[in-house]
Order: C-alpha cells, then sequence, then structure tokens
C-alpha cells in the first residue's frame, strides 16, 4: 500500500501554528509603533511640546496654548487619522479578498473616487446637506464597487481586467469631478485640499461626522472575517459548504464601500493605504484573515498617522497633504507588485 | 441511495444532458468517464447542487436535494471540485476545519465532538503529522489529501470527485486513488469520481457510467463496460481489451486513419 505512512513521526495534534508567535508579536509591535506616532505627532509641529504639556492638554479644561493646540488641533487630527487609516486598509484587505486579487484597493479600481464625486457634489452643489455627507460618499462608492464587481467579477477578475476597469472607472469619474468643478468654478475652493487628500483642518466636528460610522463599520468588519474565510476556498467549495456565496460576497462589498466612503467623506482621495498595509502584513503573517483584517486595521491607522506627521513637519512651513506623500510611497510598490505579480505568470 | 431522474440541463445549444438516470447503491465507487466535452463534470456538478437542471430530480437517501437546506445538503454530501487554489494560505488542520462548518452551531466555538471527527478525518487521511503545515508547502499529492480529509470531515455518505488526480504524477495518482478506496472500504463512503484514465477508472469502480455527448451510452460493472465496441462508439479509437486476475484494462491501438 502506498497510502499509510504515518505514525512515524509523534503524533503533534495540539501544536501551535507555525506563524502564531509571528502574529502575536506583529500585533504587539504595531500597537506599541501606533502609541509612539500618536504621542510623537502630538508633540511635533510648529510649536512642540512635551509629554507633560501633552497630559495638560487632553486634561485640563483651561485656555491654555497646550490646550488649544493639542485638544483642539492635534488630537482630533490624530484620531481621525486612526479611524481613516483602518477604515482604508480593512477596505483593501476586504476587497483583495473577495476579488481574489492582490491590486485591489478602494483607491486604485475607482471606489474611492465614486464616493469621491458623491462627496464633491454634496460640497459644491448642495452644502447644506453637508451633514449626509458621509452617506453620499458610501453611496458613490457602493454604485462604483457595484459597477467594478459587474465588469470585472463576472467571468472571472484577472488582476489585469481589475487594474483596467479601475482605470476606466478612474477615468470617467474624475471627469465627471472635473465636470463639477469647472461648472461651480466659483465653489471649487472649499473641496481643492480635499481632492489631493488630507486631513489637514479637521477637527471635532468631522470626528463627530464620521466616528460612529467608523466604529460600527470596523466592528462589523471584525465579524465578516469568517466569511471572508469562507470565500477563500473557491466559490465551489463555499457552496458545496453550505454558504450563500453571492450573497456573503454582495455583503462584503457593501461593508468595503462603506469603510473607502467613510474614510473618502472626511479626507478626500488618499490612496495606497488599502493596497500597502495588507500586502506587507501578509508577507509577514500570511493570508489567513482572522490575523489580516486586524493587524491591518492597526498598521493602516499607524501609516496614516504616520505619515500625516511627517507631511506635516518635514517641509515645514508648507503642510504637505498627507495623499500625496503616501501616493509617493505607495505607487512605486503598486508598481512593485505588479511587475512581481508579472514575472509569476509568465 | 443516490438517485437522480430524468435529468435535463442545457448548457448552450451545443451542449446538454440529457435523460440522466442512474441509481447508485450504497458503498458502491462509480467512475464517470468518457471524452472531453461529454458532460462528466457537468452531471457531478448537477449532482452536487453546483448547477441547477431545467428538470428532474436528485434524491439521497430517498430524500430530494431541492427540498434540503443549505446546511443539511454538506451534511450528506461532500464534493471536491476540481479547480483548487494552490496557493490558500492555511494549514491543513485548518482547513479541515472548514468540513465541520455544515455542523457547527452559529457563534460557537468547534465543539469537542467536531475536535474530534477533525482528528480522525486527519488521520484516516494520514495526515495526522502534517495538521500544522501550510497546503502551499505540500506535494500535490498531499494537498490533494488534505482537501479529501477536509470532504471526509463532512461525515456525509457520498463523497464526489472531479478529477482527483490531474496535475498528479502516477505515484501520487495511486496515493489519491488508494486513498479513495481505502474510505469506501473502510467506512462505506459512496464515491463517484470524474476520471480521465480509463486503467484507473476500471481499477479502482465497482461501475462506470459511459458518457458521451450528454448521454450515458454504457452504464454497468468494468468488465461489461470496457469492450472493443465502447472505444469505437464513444472515443472511437480502436482498443485492445485484457483481462486478468485483477480486472480489466485496456491498451489504445493506433487511430482508425481517416476517420478523424
Amino acid at each position: 500500500m502506498v497510502v499509510v505512512q504515518q505514525k512515524d513521526e509523534q503524533s503533534t495534534t495540539k501544536q501551535a501554528h507555525p506563524l502564531a508567535k509571528k502574529r502575536v508579536w506583529t500585533i504587539i509591535i504595531l500597537i506599541a509603533l501606533l502609541l509612539i506616532s500618536s504621542i510623537l505627532s502630538l508633540m511635533i509641529g510648529p510649536v512642540k511640546f512635551s509629554m507633560s504639556d501633552i497630559w495638560h492638554g487632553l486634561t485640563s479644561a483651561d485656555d491654555s496654548l497646550e490646550r488649544r493646540v493639542i485638544w483642539e488641533l492635534r488630537f482630533p487630527r490624530l484620531l481621525i487619522g486612526m479611524l481613516v487609516g483602518a477604515c482604508l486598509a480593512i477596505a483593501g484587505a476586504i476587497l483583495q479578498a473577495i476579488m481574489r486579487n492582490p491590486l485591489a484597493d478602494p483607491g486604485i479600481i475607482g471606489v474611492s473616487s465614486g464616493a469621491g464625486i458623491a462627496a464633491i457634489t454634496i460640497m459644491i452643489i448642495f452644502p447644506n446637506l453637508l451633514n449626509l455627507l458621509p452617506l453620499a460618499a458610501f453611496l458613490g462608492a457602493f454604485v462604483t464597487a457595484l459597477l467594478i464587481y459587474l465588469i470585472a467579477w463576472k467571468g472571472g477578475a484577472t488582476p489585469v481586467k481589475i487594474v483596467l476597469v479601475g482605470v476606466a472607472v478612474n477615468a470617467i469619474v474624475g471627469a465627471g469631478t472635473n465636470a463639477l468643478m469647472l461648472l461651480y468654478s466659483d465653489r471649487v475652493q472649499a473641496a481643492l485640499p480635499w481632492l489631493s487628500g488630507g486631513i489637514a483642518g479637521v477637527g471635532w466636528s468631522q470626528f463627530n461626522m464620521i466616528v460612529y460610522y467608523a466604529i460600527a463599520a470596523i466592528v462589523i468588519s471584525m465579524f465578516s472575517v469568517k466569511h471572508i474565510r469562507v470565500l477563500r476556498l473557491g466559490d465551489d467549495v463555499a457552496k458545496l459548504l453550505g454558504h450563500r456565496v453571492e450573497l456573503i460576497r454582495f455583503c462584503l462589498i457593501v461593508l468595503s464601500a462603506l469603510l473607502a466612503g467613510i474614510a473618502v467623506s472626511v479626507s478626500g482621495l488618499i490612496g495606497f493605504v488599502g493596497l500597502v498595509v495588507p500586502h506587507i502584513l501578509r508577507l509577514i503573517i500570511g493570508t489567513d484573515d482572522r490575523y489580516l483584517v486586524p493587524t491591518s486595521a492597526i498598521g493602516g491607522a499607524l501609516i496614516v498617522v504616520f505619515a500625516d506627521m511627517i507631511a506635516r513637519t518635514v517641509f515645514d512651513p508648507i503642510e504637505l497633504p498627507v495623499g500625496i506623500l503616501l501616493a509617493f510611497l505607495g505607487g512605486p510598490f503598486f508598481l512593485y507588485l505588479i511587475q512581481r505579480k508579472g514575472d509569476e505568470r509568465a | 441511495m443516490l438517485k437522480t431522474e430524468n435529468i435535463q440541463f442545457v448548457r448552450n445549444a451545443a451542449f446538454s444532458l440529457q435523460n440522466i438516470n442512474i441509481d447508485i447503491k450504497k458503498g458502491e465507487i462509480v467512475s464517470l468517464i468518457g471524452p472531453n466535452g461529454s458532460g462528466k463534470s457537468t452531471l457531478l456538478r448537477v449532482i452536487a447542487n453546483l448547477l441547477k437542471p431545467e428538470e428532474g430530480t436528485i434524491m439521497i437517501d430517498g430524500k430530494n436535494v431541492h427540498d434540503m437546506t443549505k446546511k443539511e445538503f454538506p451534511k450528506r454530501l461532500a464534493m471536491l471540485p476540481q479547480m483548487h487554489d494552490h496557493q490558500l494560505d492555511l494549514t491543513v488542520g485548518e482547513l479541515v476545519e472548514f468540513g465541520r462548518t455544515p455542523h457547527q452551531a452559529k457563534f460557537k466555538k468547534m465543539s469537542q465532538e467536531n475536535q474530534s471527527i477533525i482528528d480522525w478525518a486527519l488521520e484516516v487521511t494520514g495526515l495526522t503529522h502534517m495538521r500544522n503545515r501550510p497546503l502551499p508547502s505540500l506535494s500535490g499529492g498531499e494537498r490533494q489529501r488534505a482537501w479529501i480529509a477536509m470532504a471526509v470531515a463532512q461525515r456525509s455518505n457520498v463523497l464526489l470527485l472531479d478529477e482527483p488526480t490531474t496535475f498528479l504524477d502516477i505515484a501520487h495518482q495511486m496515493e489519491v486513488l488508494e486513498l479513495v478506496k481505502q474510505l469506501n472500504e473502510e467506512f462505506g463512503i459512496t464515491v463517484i469520481m470524474v476520471l480521465h484514465d480509463i486503467n484507473q477508472a476500471a481499477t479502482y469502480s465497482d461501475r462506470l457510467i459511459v458518457l458521451k455527448a450528454g448521454k450515458i451510452h454504457y452504464d454497468g460493472i468494468p468488465q461489461c463496460v470496457l469492450c472493443t465496441e465502447m472505444f469505437q462508439t464513444v472515443f472511437n479509437i480502436d482498443a485492445e481489451v485484457h483481462n486478468n486476475q485483477d480486472g480489466v484494462y485496456f491498451t489504445p491501438l493506433r487511430r482508425k486513419r481517416g476517420n478523424l
């Protein structure tokens, strides 16, 4: 008999997963780095503060300089950076899983720009509806995500196809955005910094606008992990195990659109976070979504907080929008991924 | 135990399954054979409820498949489809766990019973010591065994395999087929599989069903099905059929000229 040749090694039934240690360490290190970056980003800026100044600024309610700069400016900006980063990175991780495509990212495949055009419409045509901005951005993201799914996924979505559809969608939506801006050129000033993607000048009002949506979406994402894992088995196997594959995929698309919409509604078009973060983490801790999704959330928060700190301090006195800095970092990474993918397929 | 009545499945104008009536007994190993495009895999997918037939019914244990719930069906029938993602980043143990999801209550942890069935599935497929190995690090044969272990963990009475030996070298092909035979003999699992290699199908099956152009042409024990006439009408080749104590096998002769 050819088959039965087990039991030559002692049975190691309850041994740890080969990546278990790495996963724990990755989470610990990411949280530590996020903490350090957060503190640094509160300290650094045109006015520098010490740790005790920060504490004072966060806890006391007087009218000191610390209070005004830290509590009113830097702290809400930090929190928004975290939420935006987490949402974008989770959206990327989910899209990559459901499209089975490493190049899926809300920015690249056009979901963000869909959210963007909806948001701009609100900003410059219906400014009185500004508190519906996250909802509009979500609807824009959802419609584009669905469109891309229908065009690219049905009949199998190869990485190239996804990217090409993304290029087309981005072009169409971009043209629409430009048209809007020309037609309403008198009001465009309000939307301009938002377009390049950044969280400069955001405060508590923006934070309050997105925080409930963001936390709800992040929590739902954590509970969706087991469905994401099921889809990874492939449609046939998932169906054979009794799962409603189409329904799951549809819900996950809605979820990722929601995440992208939330991020876009406050930070504009920040790209590549959803691409870079899950990718780097996958290289370290593997593809298991039970770890990939939560670590992506932390990693996304980290990268946006860190990049925003760099963007607003290094080029002092000019404040670079964080989206531009991230594009400088993420663009080359994206090209590297395409080139590597090409090698594999060849 | 598994019965199809009058199945009609139309894919397009050029291809359809017509009038498929098969009755498979408990504990049988049945192989579907036939030329490319004859509808073997399609029939398997129809039986597995992955494709909806236009007409006809499929009964498992006397119960109509369409009356079964999403969770009930996988407890009665497990299938290994043809294409797997070779880069799927799971360990063997994690993959096999998925076989228990139909049995798992929502929002609960894996029960003790489920755990012991996973242990059992790993043991019968000889993978206990590879439990924590990631799938991409396995050989093709080992990986196929891991997928079979997942299907076995469903504890269904019927196991469907769609070309389980494709892309494997001959030693690994044997390894997989021996495992299937062993599962059938030890646990009475009914097996329906699509095989390309007719000699392997004849060696490992109790029964062969030969399809051509969406119709069943032959259905019977290998000794009856493997005959020169079958090779001529279904595969359009001349073949020599040999009998020995282990069963029946064939060798192809050169293709008929002018009959391409």
